[in-house]
């Protein structure tokens, strides 16, 4: 018996010889648990997503050893670490040439809000500049922190509609930033 | 190279700039003196120069804000005698509004920046610098952020308002 685990089915219709679910399901799946993420990482959180990514804890277990350095192929952008504000339009340039569909996560007290760093030179939270999906509180989070705000990506991305750019609150929330 | 005494670099600075500096003390050793504007490049192109002192390295220039002053900035030179291992300080203090004054990339290429620098924390202007423009803050920031007036903490910050801590 082997003990490698593999992804539940989606919900759906099964019977002898065929199984029928909706496309969404299908393609939140595969797109979950093949997520590319593209690190940011500026400071000491980007050392405790090092551990994330070693042999230890293991985000590939996710679906996730594929780093990507290149924004055009990334699906999910990791803020791990103090961004100053004169780092705000490099971030934003980042995340405005990131395909869609993308997901962004705050690592960290100083990307979530700027942490200690309550001072002139540093972003007040990165969602002063761009939308984040998820917020890993922590400075820096243990590694568990960040595969439990990874998780909580993936359920995002399971349950997002195949089209979401398309939509009204998606678009909204996009022109809230100037973006588009 | 033996270190020269405070005494001595004192006597070689009375020879030449007698009545254009004041001395301010002697904190952990190292000679503090004050002089002007006007004669702040002398002073440090002797220092440099000077056969004997040869103060050829600047460690830093910065500056201090004290509100309750008459001559609120203080601009502060460090140099350092590599030669002789002996450093001294030199400070020109400044009236808010008329903050000038003369650059020292004439005399040492590594001043652009530490001016630079002043200039983008201070405020202070440093006349016949190449590119005087800000180089750590952002470039459309508009204040001059260690000077005292100038609030420390971000406005933007949401979660240390006091009505979060019963406050």
């Amino acid at each position: 018996m082997s003990d490698i685990q593999i992804v539940g089915a989606p919900a759906g219709v099964e019977g002898a010889g065929f199984f029928a679910t909706s496309l969404d399901k299908a393609v939140g799946l595969a797109r979950a648990n093949s997520l590319w993420p593209l690190p940011f990482a500026t400071s000491c959180c980007g050392i405790e997503f090092m551990a994330t990514m070693a042999s230890h804890y293991d985000l590939s277990r996710f679906g996730a050893e594929r780093l990507s350095f290149s924004p055009r192929q990334a699906d999910l952008l990791m803020v791990m670490g103090t961004i100053a504000k004169k780092m705000g339009p490099v971030l934003r340039q980042v995340y405005l040439q990131m395909a869609e569909p993308r997901w962004v996560m705050a690592v960290g007290a100083c990307a979530s809000s700027g942490g200690i760093f309550d001072t002139y030179s540093v972003l007040q939270g990165i969602d002063e500049i761009i939308p984040v999906d998820v917020y890993v509180p922590g400075c820096p989070p243990r590694p568990e922190a960040i595969i439990d705000g990874f998780m909580n990506i993936q359920e995002l991305v399971k349950t997002e509609s195949l089209r979401r750019r398309n939509t009204p609150e998606y678009q909204k929330l996009l022109a809230s930033y100037g973006i588009q | 190279m033996g270190k020269i005494t405070n005494e001595e670099l004192l006597n070689s600075l009375n020879a030449k700039f007698e009545g254009l500096f004041t001395v301010v003390g002697e904190p952990f050793g190292l000679l503090t003196i004050d002089t002007t504007r006007d004669h702040i490049i002398d002073v440090l192109t002797f220092l440099k120069t000077d056969a004997a002192l040869q103060f050829i390295y600047l460690t830093d220039i910065t500056a201090i804000h004290y509100p309750e002053q008459e001559k609120q900035i203080g601009v502060i030179y460090h140099l350092h005698s590599l030669v002789n291992n002996v450093r001294i300080r030199i400070k020109v203090f400044l009236v808010d509004g008329d903050l000038h004054i003369p650059t020292a990339t004439t005399i040492w290429n590594g001043a652009n920046w530490m001016e630079r620098e002043t200039y983008d924390f201070f405020g202070v202007i440093f006349d016949g610098h190449p590119d005087l423009r800000r180089i750590l803050n952002v470039d459309d920031m508009t204040a001059f952020p260690m000077r005292r007036e100038f609030p420390l903490e971000d406005p933007n910050r949401v979660d240390k308002k006091d009505y979060f801590f019963g406050r």
